[in-house]
């Protein structure tokens, strides 16, 4: 590509940084399957909103695909058993998030053929938007790109939008991920099947899927196939769309992806429906087409395991409640591991403890050594006023100014004044400081504080 | 000559034209202001705590004028003080019992480990915020002193093995502490609250103890004998209902196996039973 870039840019939005990719590591590796891990720990909340309500009592047999938990309430999914095996606990375990939460102990049955036999035949022809919505909730589905929102509840537009464009986000701009490469490679037809169908739930009249440019062999790919599907029933031809965008962190989060797509901003504090887009991940919408038609519910993603400190990196088809350590073991794990991150580097989740389950929202996990650069302890030095955080930030905001603020402990101002709700955390500002300032975890500190003031 | 006449005139003019209004608007635009809403306030620390339940010294010394509120609800004033502002007002001196913040939890790294060594910003709302800080126990003290910088009154000091020690003393239950805590360890008691479960721990049994050598791990030895439901597991933890705090002896800190629960004396001595386990170890247990 390189010389050619220079005098064709592919779309993009303003700002952002440009980070070491490390995708070479797991690129070209297609998607396995591992062993079962011995138990499997399915916490209730894995998603945004209320958290499930369990359906089984300890001691139960269930199987594979079989509902163990039920969904409270529009916002909220059912959990649905992993692997075919007995219920061992009900309880409290270790989550990544930090505070102990109720989960459901699944211990797996060694010689079980793990079929899922828990499912039935849907015809897609006949379902109407309503009963793909309910369905995409009986799947359990959430956003698999990381964000965990339940996928159903973005179908449904608040009174008075209508969606035209399903954007399809294929970006991963977070560095060494590269499970939705794989799946956009390896399950184009689930994930057209599941394009087709958010289209017909939202109304929408046509999809782009963007795709960041440094995996132009994915473009290709589904160009090629939708060309195919041009020449066998013309009338579908340039419904959907793929696009190439800018290889930038972070094209992958909805708001810049819809600017590099479309030219237009999401209004502060608005949604993506407020411009008539609905955004989902192409994780998603493969598993959406990939289980609606089969009446199955959400129990494996594809997950990347990669890292300096992983001896055989790749992408893994993983069972939901995988303990992250039988999934380190199983691709090998250096002995001066440093710190293990669940999702990308930038904005994944460092963990306390290897303990943690595989939940719906983790895409990748990433092991760091121990001499990793970026895991020493930098010397903070104060803000030079360079202004390269706001030269980063994707949304415009003042980091440098918010970061003072935080340090000043004026938390309500900066949510006040300088917009600090619209902040998503995607660590560009903290990434380019050359201060060294830990601007994102004084932010979070604020988000924090300013939540607990706001609930009393 | 003349010029200097016309100057001073028109000068004299504007000036006087300036204090006629100034008198029209002293006159029409007054607000009459209790004058001992000052000499209450002058009473007062000035620490602006809230401690009160009121933004500050001044809105409290305004409600006290007012009289809708007790002098003695100023936990920051000595009670020879706040009898002074109650003879000035010829008001009752109200006033509860000193209420103190005490913390829930007992484990200080040389009791309780830890799982991972936390790297970043030093305080305990960030630590929390990345994977719930590192700490074996997931309920447990952080130890990275939120509670010590934001106390007004140098009460809340960390001791060697990183756990908060409040000075009751010195402390006016302002609940600043219990606002920072990312953990919610704190919580304000009348100092005659002195039975004590210092643990929020919620696991039971063995895998509590894991976590924490001076953890609550729900036996129910405590609750077993205790008078007339003073003590409760609930959740897995002991719970004092404080609402019969009369019958509260030291009979429960002498069924604790572990020493979670506890008999603060005032001058802050704190008691453990007879049986409680003995903690030897004085360095910080390593990140297991």
């Amino acid at each position: 590509m390189g010389l050619q870039s220079l005098f064709h840019r592919h779309p993009t939005f303003e700002h952002g940084i440009y980070p070491v990719e490390h995708k070479e590591l797991t690129a070209d590796k297609p998607i396995r399957r591992l062993s079962f891990a011995p138990e499997l720990v399915i916490p209730l909340a894995q998603h945004k909103g209320a958290p499930a309500v369990p359906l089984v009592k300890v001691g139960q047999e269930v199987v594979r695909g079989e509902p163990i938990a039920r969904a409270e309430g529009f916002v909220s999914v059912p959990m649905h058993a992993p692997a075919t095996g007995i219920i061992s606990a009900i309880e409290r375990v270790p989550t990544a998030e930090g505070p102990k939460a109720p989960a459901i102990r699944l211990k797996v049955y060694e010689a079980a053929s793990q079929q899922v036999l828990y499912d039935f035949e849907r015809d897609l022809e006949v379902m109407t938007p309503d009963s793909i919505i309910s369905a995409v909730q009986d799947a359990g589905l959430v956003g698999l790109g990381g964000a965990a929102f339940p996928s159903h509840v973005k179908m449904r537009p608040p009174e008075g939008r209508t969606i035209h464009t399903v954007i399809v986000n294929g970006c991963e701009c977070e560095p060494y991920l590269t499970c939705d490469h794989r799946i956009m490679l390896e399950q184009t037809d689930a994930l057209f099947r599941g394009i087709r169908l958010a289209m017909k739930a939202t109304g929408a009249q046509r999809a782009i899927i963007g795709v960041e440019d440094n995996k132009l062999d994915a473009v290709a790919h589904l160009r090629k196939y939708l060309a195919g599907e041009a020449a066998r029933d013309p009338s579908a031809a340039s419904v959907i769309t793929a696009q190439a965008v800018e290889t930038k962190y972070p094209q992958g989060a909805e708001k810049m992806l819809i600017s590099s797509l479309l030219g237009k901003e999401v209004p502060m504090g608005g949604l993506p429906a407020d411009l008539g887009v609905a955004v989902y991940n192409v994780g998603t919408l493969a598993q959406m087409g990939d289980l609606l038609p089969k009446g199955r519910g959400l129990i494996e993603r594809v997950v990347t395991v990669s890292g300096p400190a992983v001896e055989h990196p790749g992408n893994f088809m993983v069972p939901i409640g995988t303990p992250v350590r039988f999934l380190l073991e199983q691709v090998g794990l250096a002995d001066d591991v440093g710190e293990v991150i669940l999702g990308g580097p930038m904005m994944g989740m460092a963990v306390a403890s290897l303990d943690v389950p595989v939940t719906k929202a983790v895409s990748g996990v990433v092991a760091l050594r121990q001499e990793d650069p970026d895991l020493h302890q930098r010397k903070v030095y104060p803000c030079i006023k360079c202004g390269e955080c706001l030269k980063a930030c994707p949304i415009s905001l003042n980091p440098s100014m918010l970061g003072e603020l935080a340090q000043a402990r004026q938390y309500p101002r900066m949510a006040e004044e300088f917009n600090l709700d619209q902040c998503f955390e995607c660590g560009c500002c903290a990434y380019v400081c050359p201060s060294n300032i830990p601007l994102t975890q004084y932010f979070r500190i604020a988000k924090s504080i300013n939540r607990d003031l706001a609930n009393g | 000559m003349l010029s200097i006449l016309t100057a001073v005139g028109f000068m004299a003019t504007l000036g006087l034209l300036l204090a006629i209004i100034l008198i029209v608007a002293n006159r029409w635009l007054y607000v009459y202001e209790d004058p001992r809403i000052d000499q209450v306030e002058d009473l007062l620390p000035r620490a602006n705590c809230g401690a009160c339940g009121t933004a500050g010294c001044r809105p409290f010394a305004e409600m006290l004028v007012k009289g809708e509120i007790e002098p003695g609800r100023c936990t920051v004033n000595s009670t020879e003080m706040n009898q002074v502002i109650a003879d000035f007002l010829g008001v009752d001196l109200g006033a509860g019992e000193k209420r103190v913040a005490r913390l829930a939890c007992a484990g200080g790294d040389h009791v309780a480990g830890m799982r991972a060594a936390y790297q970043g910003l030093h305080t305990c709302r960030a630590a929390a915020l990345v994977s719930g800080g590192g700490k074996g126990c997931a309920w447990g003290c952080l130890g990275l002193g939120d509670c010590e910088v934001v106390c007004d009154f140098n009460a809340i000091q960390l001791d060697r093995h990183g756990l908060p020690v409040v000075d009751e003393s010195k402390c006016t239950a302002c609940g600043d502490c219990v606002d920072v805590c990312p953990k919610d360890l704190f919580s304000l008691h009348p100092v005659s609250h002195r039975l004590w479960v210092a643990c929020k721990n919620l696991d039971f049994g063995d895998e509590a103890e894991r976590q924490c050598a001076v953890v609550c791990t729900a036996c129910g030895r405590c609750a077993q004998d205790s008078p007339e439901g003073l003590i409760e597991i609930r959740d897995n933890l002991a719970q004092v209902d404080y609402g019969k705090n009369a019958l509260a002896s030291k009979v429960a800190i002498e069924r604790c196996p572990t020493g979670a629960i506890v008999w603060l004396e005032p001058g802050g001595l704190v008691l453990k039973g007879r049986d409680a386990r003995k903690v030897i170890r004085k360095e910080a247990l390593p990140i297991t």
